[in-house]
This record gives C-alpha cells, sequence and structure tokens, in this order.
C-alpha cells in the first residue's frame, strides 16, 4: 500500500475511535483530552494523505459495493480532491488540538464531544467521494453534524437556534438542488459513478448541460455562502463554538467550492461563457458585499463570518476567470487562474480557521464578542493578541504572507488575460480587477479596525479589563495555523508541484503548459518562491536591523514611558478612543447606498429647559440588505401562499379521499 | 491665473535682518544643530503676542529662512514657546505639555506676561509666571515684542 | 559587470533614502517662493533628520509592541520599494521581483503598519487618522491596479522593469489614450497615497484636518525620524514611478558605470520636475473636504477602467 493509502487508512481508524472514546470515557476532562488529540491524529493522517496523493499524482480508490443499498459507497481522491482534503486536515488538526483546551470546562457532554470527529471525518470523505450516492450521503451527513455542533450552545443563547433554523433550512434546500442535479447527471449516464457521468456528460442536451449547472451553482452555492444565498452563514458561523466556526468557516463552505469546480470543470467538462460569467458577477457581488458588511459589523465573529463571503467570492471570481479563459482560448490563463482559486483555497483555510481560533480565545478570555467593548487585550492576552494580528496581515493580502501570494496569483491571471479578442472578456475581466482590489483595499481597513479596535489601546469595558489569557492547547492549535501561514508565505513553492498536478486534474482545463510564454512574464506559482523567500527575508531583516541600530543611537534605544498627547487634557480614559463602528464610519457613509444604515437619535431634555440636553442616544445598525431586499419578500409569499392553501385544508375527509385518488389516476397515467 | 500673475508682480517681500539682529547661540541650543521645531503655547494670553509669533512665520519675517518650523504636536518639538501669563487652568496642560516634549527641550517665554505677568500681574485668573511652572531658558520681552526681536531671539537658538 | 548590477539596489536605496528628505525640502522652497517668502535651504529636512535621531524615545503607557515596531515596518517596507522600482537602472537583481502588484501591495502593508501604529496609544486623533487613511488607502487600491492592468496591457507584462524596456524600445506601444488616461488616474492615487493636497494638508496643524499627520503626533525622536523619512521615501517612489513611466529615457538599461551616472541624473532631474509641478499645483490647490474625497478618488478609478478599456480595445 502507499503512504496515501496507508495515512487515508489510518485517518479513518483514528477518527472512529475517536467518536467511540468520546462516548466511552467517563471523567470530562480526560474525554476532552483524548478525544481531541485523537481528532487531530485523524485530521493529521488526512493532511499526510493527501499530501501523498499531490506529490504522486496518483489518486486513492477505495470501494466498499455492501455499506450501501444499491450503489454501494466508492471513493477515489484525485489531486483536485487532495488539495481540500489537505487544508481540512490542517485545520482539522489545529481545530481539534484547540478544542481540548476551550471545551473542557462547558462543552465536554458525550455527544459534542463525539460530534466533532464525526463532522471532521465526513469533511475528510466528502472531496474524496466518486459516486453520487457516496457524495450525497456525506455531504448530508456533514450537513447534519455541523448543524447539531451550531447548536451546542443553544442554552447560553437563544440566537443559536435561530441561527440553526436558518441553516438547516438553506442547506436543505441546497441539498435537493444537488439531488436533482446528481439525478439528471446520472439519470443521462445510467450510473451514479463520476467517472461514468464524466464520460457520458459531453453527449447530453446543451439546455440539460446548463440546467445541471445552474443547480449546482445553487447548491453548492449556498453550502460556499454565496451571495444571494449567505443568509445563513453570518448567524450560523458566529453562534457555533469557535472551533466548530473555524472548520465551518475555513473548509466546509470550502466543499461548496470543490462541488462547483468538480462539476463545472470535471464532470461537465467546461461550458459556454455565460456560465462563467453568471460565477464572476456572483462572485463579485459577494466579495463587495461581503467585505462591506463584515467593515460595517462591530461583532468579531460576524465579521469575520462576512469576510468568509467575501473570500469565496474572490474564490468564484477566479473560477469563473478560469472558465472563461477556458471558453475563449487561453488555457495558460486559465491553469493560472485555477491555480489561484486552490492556492487561495488552501490560505484562506488557514487564516480564517487562525483568525477564528483567536476570537474564540477572545470570547473565553474576555468574555466579550463586541469590539465596542474589548480593547488593551494585546497586553492582557499577548499571544491571542500576536496570532490575530498576524491572521490579519495574512488575509489582507500583504507580504510576507500567504494571503500575498493566492492574491497576487488571482491578479497576474486576471491582469494577463484582460486583454483579450472576445468582448465579454475585455468587459468582465477589468470589472474582476476592479472588484479584487476594491476588496483587497476594504480588507485591510476591516482587519486594520478588528485588530486596533479590539486588541490595542486601553480597554473599554471591565471585561476585557480583566482578560486573562487562554490555556496552552488553544495557544499551540492557533500557533500551528500561524506557522503554516508564515511557511506558505515564504515558501509557496512547496504547494507549487502540488498544485500543478491538481489543476492538470480537471477535465476541461488542459494539462498546463509552461508558463513562460513568448513576451509575457507570467511566472508559475512555484517559481514565485524565490520571489516571496527574498521578500519575506527582505522585510524581516529590514525590521530587525533597524531595530538593532536604534540601539546604537544616543538615547541609548531606551523609552520613557509616557502619557499620551491629548491636548494637555488631565487623563487618557477608554472613552476618549475610537470605537469600531466610528472607525468605520467613513466607509459606511461612502457606501450607503449599499448598506442601508439605519440611523435612530434619540434626545432627552433637561426638564427645565428645551434648550439644555440631559443625554442623547445613538443607534446605528445595519441590516442585511439582501434579506430585507430578497428573503423579506419570498418569504412573506410563501406565507401568503401557505395561508391560500389552507382552503384545501378544510377538514373534509371526502375532499381528502379525492386528493389521494386523483393524484393516483395523475401518476398512472403520466408514468405509463 | 490672476493669482500667477500677483505672485509674479508681487515677488520677494522678505526683509533682510538688520545685521545687529545678529547674536551669540544660546550654548542650550548646541544640540540641535540649526534645525528648531517650535510648538507654541497660549497660557493665557491676550492673543498679541500670537499675532506678533503668526507675523514673524509670515512672508515679510521670514523666520523659515533661520531654520525654524511651527510643529502642531509637542512630542515633535524642541522648543516651546510660551505666550502670557499662566492662568490657573492652564497651568496643569502647560506642564503636561513640556513633559510631552521630548528632551532636549527649551522653552522661551515670549512678551513680559510670560516673564513676570505683565499688566495681568495679580489678577484672579493669573497662577504666575511661566518660570514658576516650566524652567524657562530664553526670554523675549515686549508687548507685544515686534517681530525683529522674535526673529533675535529665534536666532540665538538656530544660529543662523 | 555584475559589481555594477549589485551597485544598482544599494545606489537606488540611499538616493530614495537622502531624495525623501530633500525633494520634501524642494516642494518647501518652491512653496516659499511662490508666497513670496525666501524659505528654509532645500536640505534644512536632513538636519531636521539629524537632529530627531539625537533626541528621546517616547512611548506611551498603554501602547504595546506594535506602536514601537510601526516605524520600522513603514521603513523597511518603503526601503523594500525603493530597491525594486527602477529608477537609475533597469538592470538590478532583483528586476525579476519587481512586479508592480508587489508594489502596490509593499505600499499598503507600510499604510496598515502606519495605522495601527497610530491606534495603539488610544488616542482619539490617532483613530481618527487611522480610519481616515484606510478609507482613503481601500479606496486607492483600485484605481492603482487598474492602472496597473492597464500598462501591462499596452507593455505586455505586469513586471516593471520589462515594462518600461518596452516602453523604451517601442515608444509607440503606448502611445495610446489609454495610457494617458492610466498616468492621469495614477497621478490622483498618488496625491492620495502620500497624502498631499488636495486630499491631504501636510502643513496642517489643526487636528481635524488631518489625516497622515495625525496618525504620527504621538511619535517622537527617532521613531519620528523613522516615519517622516518613510513617508517621504515613498513620495519619492512614487514620482520616480509616475516619471519612469511617462519619460523612460536616460534610465541605465545596461550596467556600465557612465549609464548608471547617467541614470542617477536623469533620475534626479525628473523628479526635481515632478516635485516642483507638484508644489506648484499645491499652491493653487484647496484641500477638498473629506467626505468628497471618495467622490475624486472615484473620478480617478472611472479613468483608470477607462484606460483599460481603450488599452483593449485600442492598442
Amino acid at each position: 500500500m502507499s503512504f496515501a493509502e496507508v495515512s487515508a487508512t489510518a485517518a479513518m481508524v483514528v477518527g472512529a475511535v475517536a467518536i467511540i472514546a468520546a462516548f466511552s470515557i467517563g471523567d470530562a476532562r480526560r474525554r476532552a483530552l483524548v478525544t481531541g488529540v485523537l481528532t487531530a491524529l485523524c485530521g493529521f493522517s488526512g493532511l499526510l494523505a493527501a499530501s501523498g496523493v499531490l506529490a504522486t499524482g496518483r489518486p486513492v480508490h477505495a470501494e466498499f459495493p455492501h455499506l450501501l443499498p444499491f450503489a454501494g459507497l466508492s471513493f477515489r481522491l484525485d489531486p483536485l480532491g487532495a488539495v481540500f482534503v489537505l487544508a481540512v486536515g490542517g485545520v482539522v488538526t489545529a481545530a481539534a488540538v484547540y478544542g481540548i483546551g476551550y471545551t473542557r470546562d462547558h462543552l465536554s457532554g458525550r455527544s459534542f464531544q463525539a460530534l466533532v470527529p464525526a463532522f471532521a471525518l465526513t469533511l475528510l470523505l466528502v472531496p474524496a467521494a466518486s459516486s453520487m450516492g457516496t457524495f450525497l450521503v456525506f455531504w448530508e451527513l456533514m450537513a447534519l453534524t455541523s448543524l447539531l455542533l451550531v447548536l451546542a450552545e443553544q442554552r447560553r443563547s437563544p440566537e443559536a437556534r435561530d441561527a440553526a433554523m436558518w441553516y438547516g433550512v438553506m442547506t436543505h434546500l441546497g441539498f435537493i438542488a444537488l439531488l436533482l442535479m446528481f439525478s439528471l447527471l446520472a439519470a443521462h449516464s445510467g450510473n451514479g459513478s463520476f467517472l461514468a457521468i464524466e464520460r457520458s456528460s459531453s453527449s447530453m442536451d446543451p439546455a440539460l448541460r446548463s440546467l445541471v449547472f445552474i443547480l449546482a451553482v445553487v447548491g453548492f452555492g449556498s453550502k460556499a455562502g454565496m451571495v444571494p444565498l449567505h443568509a445563513w452563514l453570518p448567524r450560523a458561523h458566529p453562534e457555533a463554538p469557535s472551533h466548530v466556526s473555524a472548520l465551518m468557516s475555513g473548509v466546509m463552505v470550502k466543499l461548496g467550492v470543490y462541488g462547483i469546480v468538480r462539476v463545472g470543470f470535471g464532470l461537465l467538462g467546461g461550458g459556454p461563457s455565460w456560465w462563467w460569467v453568471v460565477l464572476l458577477v456572483l462572485g463579485a457581488a459577494s466579495a463587495l458585499f461581503g467585505i462591506l458588511q463584515a467593515i460595517a459589523s462591530s461583532d468579531l465573529k460576524r465579521m469575520l463570518a462576512y469576510s468568509t463571503t467575501e473570500n469565496i467570492g474572490l474564490i468564484l471570481i477566479g473560477v469563473g476567470a478560469a472558465g472563461l479563459f477556458t471558453t475563449t482560448g487561453h488555457p495558460i490563463l486559465a491553469a493560472a487562474a485555477l491555480g489561484a482559486v486552490l492556492l487561495h483555497v488552501i490560505n484562506h483555510a488557514a487564516f480564517k480557521a487562525l483568525l477564528f481560533l483567536a476570537a474564540g480565545s477572545v470570547v473565553h478570555g474576555a468574555g466579550e464578542r463586541n469590539l465596542d467593548r474589548l480593547g488593551g487585550l494585546m497586553r492582557r492576552m499577548p499571544v491571542t493578541g500576536a496570532m490575530f494580528a498576524l491572521g490579519a496581515v495574512a488575509i489582507a493580502a500583504l507580504p510576507p504572507l500567504n494571503g500575498f501570494a493566492s492574491e497576487w496569483l488571482l491578479l497576474q491571471s486576471l491582469i494577463h488575460g484582460a486583454d483579450s479578442q472576445a468582448l465579454v472578456v475585455a468587459i468582465a475581466v477589468p470589472l474582476a480587477i476592479a472588484v479584487v482590489a476594491l476588496t483587497a483595499g476594504l480588507t485591510a481597513a476591516t482587519f486594520v479596525k478588528a485588530t486596533g479596535t479590539g486588541f490595542l489601546a486601553l480597554p473599554r469595558s471591565p471585561a476585557a479589563e480583566a482578560a486573562t489569557e487562554s490555556p496552552r492547547s488553544m495557544l499551540v492549535g492557533m500557533g500551528f495555523l500561524a506557522s503554516v501561514c508564515v511557511l506558505l508565505g515564504v515558501g509557496v513553492g512547496v504547494l507549487g508541484a502540488g498544485i500543478g498536478r491538481a489543476v492538470a486534474a480537471v477535465g476541461g482545463v488542459r494539462k498546463p503548459a509552461p508558463f513562460r510564454v513568448h513576451g509575457s512574464t507570467l511566472s508559475p506559482p512555484w517559481q514565485v518562491v524565490g520571489t516571496s523567500m527574498a521578500l519575506a527575508a527582505a522585510l524581516v531583516l529590514g525590521v530587525g536591523v533597524i531595530m538593532v541600530l536604534l540601539r546604537f543611537l544616543p538615547s541609548g534605544g531606551r523609552r520613557r514611558r509616557a502619557d499620551n498627547w491629548g491636548c494637555g487634557r488631565t487623563q487618557q480614559t477608554a472613552r476618549m478612543e475610537y470605537t469600531a463602528s466610528s472607525f468605520a464610519e467613513p466607509l459606511v457613509r461612502v457606501f450607503d447606498d449599499v448598506l442601508h444604515p439605519d440611523l435612530d437619535i434619540d434626545v432627552t431634555h433637561r426638564q427645565e429647559s428645551q434648550y439644555y440636553v440631559e443625554k442623547i442616544r445613538l443607534r446605528l445598525g445595519i441590516k442585511d440588505a439582501f434579506e430585507e431586499r430578497l428573503y423579506r419578500p419570498v418569504l412573506n409569499g410563501i406565507h401568503a401562499w401557505g395561508i391560500w392553501a389552507r382552503r384545501l385544508q378544510n377538514g373534509s375527509v371526502h375532499r381528502y379521499l379525492g386528493y389521494a385518488f386523483a393524484a393516483l389516476i395523475i401518476l398512472l397515467v403520466a408514468t405509463r | 491665473m490672476s493669482l500667477l500673475a500677483k505672485m509674479i508682480r508681487t515677488g520677494r517681500v522678505t526683509e533682510t535682518p538688520d545685521p545687529s539682529t545678529d547674536a551669540q547661540v544660546l550654548p542650550a541650543a548646541e544640540p540641535f544643530r540649526r534645525s528648531i521645531q517650535v510648538r507654541e503655547v497660549d497660557a493665557g494670553s491676550c492673543n498679541g503676542c500670537e499675532l506678533e509669533i503668526a507675523s514673524a512665520f509670515g512672508p515679510v519675517y521670514d523666520a523659515e529662512r533661520y531654520g525654524v518650523r511651527l510643529v502642531a504636536s509637542p512630542r515633535h518639538a524642541d522648543v516651546l514657546c510660551v505666550t502670557g501669563p499662566v492662568t490657573h487652568n492652564m497651568a496643569t496642560p502647560l506642564v503636561k505639555t513640556y513633559e510631552a516634549t521630548p528632551a532636549p527641550k527649551l522653552v522661551v517665554a515670549v512678551g513680559d506676561c510670560a516673564r513676570n505677568c505683565g499688566v495681568f500681574a495679580g489678577g484672579y485668573g493669573v497662577a504666575g509666571a511661566v518660570s514658576d511652572f516650566v524652567p524657562v531658558d530664553l526670554e523675549i520681552p515686549g508687548c507685544p515684542p515686534s517681530p525683529d526681536d522674535l526673529l533675535r531671539g529665534f536666532r540665538r537658538l538656530t544660529g543662523r | 559587470m555584475n559589481t555594477t548590477r549589485a551597485l544598482v539596489p544599494i545606489l537606488q536605496l540611499l538616493l530614495v533614502f537622502v531624495g525623501g528628505p530633500l525633494i520634501v525640502g524642494v516642494i518647501r522652497k518652491v512653496r516659499a517662493r511662490l508666497e513670496g517668502r525666501v524659505g528654509a535651504p532645500i536640505h534644512q529636512p536632513l538636519r531636521d533628520l539629524r537632529k530627531l535621531f539625537a533626541k528621546e524615545r517616547i512611548a506611551p503607557e498603554h501602547a504595546s509592541w506594535v506602536f514601537v515596531i510601526a516605524p520600522a515596518v513603514l521603513m523597511t517596507s518603503a526601503a523594500v520599494t525603493a530597491v525594486l522600482v527602477p529608477m537609475v537602472s533597469t538592470v538590478s537583481p532583483f528586476a525579476q521581483v519587481s512586479d508592480l502588484v508587489t508594489i502596490t501591495a509593499l505600499l499598503l502593508l507600510g499604510t496598515v503598519a502606519l495605522a495601527l501604529g497610530a491606534l495603539d496609544p488610544g488616542t482619539a486623533f490617532g483613530g481618527m487618522g487611522a480610519s481616515r487613511e484606510m478609507t482613503i488607502a481601500a479606496l486607492t487600491e483600485p484605481t492603482l491596479l487598474l492602472s496597473v492592468a492597464a500598462i501591462s496591457i499596452l507593455t505586455g507584462t505586469t513586471n516593471l522593469p520589462g515594462a518600461i524596456n518596452e516602453i523604451i524600445d517601442r515608444p509607440g506601444s503606448v502611445s495610446s489614450i489609454g495610457y494617458v488616461l492610466a498616468l492621469v488616474a495614477l497621478g490622483i492615487a498618488t496625491l492620495a497615497e502620500s497624502t498631499r493636497l488636495p486630499v491631504d494638508n501636510p502643513n496642517t496643524h489643526l487636528e481635524l484636518t488631518m489625516v497622515h499627520e495625525a496618525m504620527v503626533l504621538e511619535y517622537a525622536g527617532p521613531d519620528l525620524a523613522l516615519v517622516e523619512t518613510g513617508s517621504s521615501m515613498r513620495l519619492v517612489i512614487f514620482l520616480g514611478l509616475l516619471a519612469n513611466l511617462l519619460v523612460p529615457w536616460g534610465i541605465a538599461t545596461g550596467s556600465g558605470v557612465a549609464e548608471l551616472a547617467v541614470g542617477t541624473l536623469t533620475f534626479g532631474l525628473k523628479i526635481g520636475v515632478l516635485a516642483v509641478a507638484l508644489s506648484v499645483f499645491e499652491v493653487f490647490t484647496a484641500k477638498v473636504r473629506l467626505f468628497r474625497v471618495p467622490e475624486l478618488l472615484a473620478l480617478s478609478l472611472v479613468l483608470s477602467f477607462l484606460g483599460v478599456i481603450t488599452s483593449v480595445v485600442h492598442p
């Protein structure tokens, strides 16, 4: 058996043992420790298996024909799926270790501890599924386990129940779309296995192919958190326990992207340009809307959830661009765009999970999630603060960390692709560049806000003032992801060959030729390694040299600790600092047509005179525009339809029997 | 274009200094090596001195040519120019401004009020002269001191 | 000559390091002359910096390591950008790495570092400056990257030395209206990013009108020197970039010593001319109200977008 096969089997076995251990160990602390360690090992084995597949390019097969009625389970982990399993494995490892410290006090119940490894196993198995039945079974298991995990803290917060309801309904609506889609594909090919579908899909009727694609976008897009099907994401991700949020935001939404890539490029083998333009538009809308909502949000975890929508938007822009380049005849650029997408999948998993884990650490240590009531945490929780700052630099796509590499590659492929004879490309790609650039700038602003108001300066509430650092296992979990961010930033070449094989494994995007085209200087990602390492070294060295040189100054490098300069005011209090809402106010004002902020000012005058003010109360609320404009009318319509349909239920048994009889006649006639 | 025409027509209005205004460099000003950043602090003046200081940095007298520049924050400053008698309300802010300035630093008391409370001596709002609160290194007498006097004082700091 | 190739980054770094304060001095001098004054000598900012290194370092009580490290990060990002952007020569050991997208990201790194350093002391002015600066930076990003796209479409590459070589060899490839639009947009973005009028007044003393200055109110002594130098280096980098994209002739394309000397002289001349033009422009311009700045930046975005479209349609 090859290294990949051994690791894959180990992952499954260890995961199963973890679930059993969660149910059988009596002592709560020991249960959390053992389950955490076992889940981490399971994730790490998955990571090893994926790297094995990526290193050799040879897929790993497994068939279990009797486990499921009719079709059985069949798995095939090819390099494309391996990229996603790599991300899953890494995040599971970190989240599981983190969970040891996070859950030992209040979430150490048997069912919760068993659900986490179950969720991890489904996440590892979905990208490996190679038949319709397998995929749908594990997709549904993934949704169910995560739904139960979102409900884990429902006794503490009633919002969790609301979030779980939204999540449950939307994920199952998506599931219906996926079921329809796979049924269409399988009906045409006669067999549910992906290989058979791939072979037969080229002979499908074009209208049917488009329908399949639309269903895939709807089903997978809602899981990915794509606008306008994103409403569950900013509700469910903040309410889940933080390591579960990391798993959901870091890797589960990526599986939606995996689905779109697998169906669009792999199973269907590519399609007309309008498919990809639709993806580009949806991606651009998700990116812009997500980041604007993030910048307007003061809740730390909700901000991170909306930022996930933004990154998914960027990824979908990349997928759309890749498809567009394939259809208009630029296979090299398509490969570059797809490579950027896969690289961003891994990078985003790393830094988003890191940010969620750090946010969870803040909630654990300070008990507060609202940025307007945090502050001063950098000195009270130094490791968490440093981890969050690192994650913030990574997500803002700044050198020398990993976010920069994938954003660079995406921009390069878009910039080189803008020059094209096809009109649709000439218009769509520059717009995509503008959107990517704007979201990059807005992300930087958002995370300066989060880091600056949440961690720096003075604490704004007693809870923040009393904050303490988190237990060591949580810090280790975060440290693992932080080192991954640094490693992928400095040495992105480590992944280069693997991503190349993954791109080649995606049907419909032909094997990438050497990227150096005559006259152009687009370098393949693994030759960016020279760039990133040199850049990282230069930056770190520069800062270090300057800090050392400062010690040779006449002042000796020592700093006098002094009060702030506040124009002579007597005392610095936390009320004088900028809050997160005030920091974001200029940007909210610029984009108020999209955000529609609700400003409520309530002035109480003194009893003695109308000219003296006793109290002013300001309320600034920002609602989700899609929910207001899209969901509310749809839900109202469904509600109205439901009320109308009640007329059919008048209580008469005769009428009900009549309905059943009519349905029977119709079915018999239709399936004659 | 009319503004440009006016600029060309007006030309240079700065007056060349009187040679008698050349004076010795203050020993305490040696570390600054001809670069002085000034933060002006109004500790309770009637604004007469402020108008003269503004004029000293204006086109006719142009203190900038000697290497003196006005800055907004005492953290960026080397010299504090304090005007007016120190009132009760401005006592603490003045001391805080002095503490906020990084060493080496100098304080210049501009005008008679800063030196010895001038015409406001004994007033109910006056807490004392500037030297009662922060150490003063240079005094520029006058009520208000003319921009020439101010330039003489600044040139003692920059040595130009 | 490998030694002269290795010399280029050091030469560029020194030029930008010394040239930054000198350019600030030139701008102040030109402004003074137009105002009818004499003004300080051109090398006065260098004197100011020398004095600042001898002053005391102060850190606010509540600040963390972010405040301490921010000036160093700003300075380093400016220094690395100075080495990457071809100013005196297109031949450098780092020519392959010198990419317009990378340079935009490095400049954003400097901005983010300064903004975090401003938020750390917890003063209201620092927060205000950081908030305004990040708003302006966020809205300038699309302009910068779309101008990059337009330039790379016309020259065929995003690699800066490659693009400049292409413009020198084939000036006809960039004689397109798209290029002009892209450079105008880049010019507006330069004014925004280096915090000059009409976006921000670098000489203001009123905190409510400050953007960049408000972020540095807490820095003293050597930290202030680092921040000031870093900011002036960024200004020189932007001016150098604009100059070399507009009029690249004179830049050294080989590695001979004579070519390097010519390149240095022409670089000095070009940024000198641009600095004088900037100063004259500032004298005749008033600062735009903060909430009208997004409109100005939207204008530059539209111009750069048109630049891209026309470059594609009419190469």
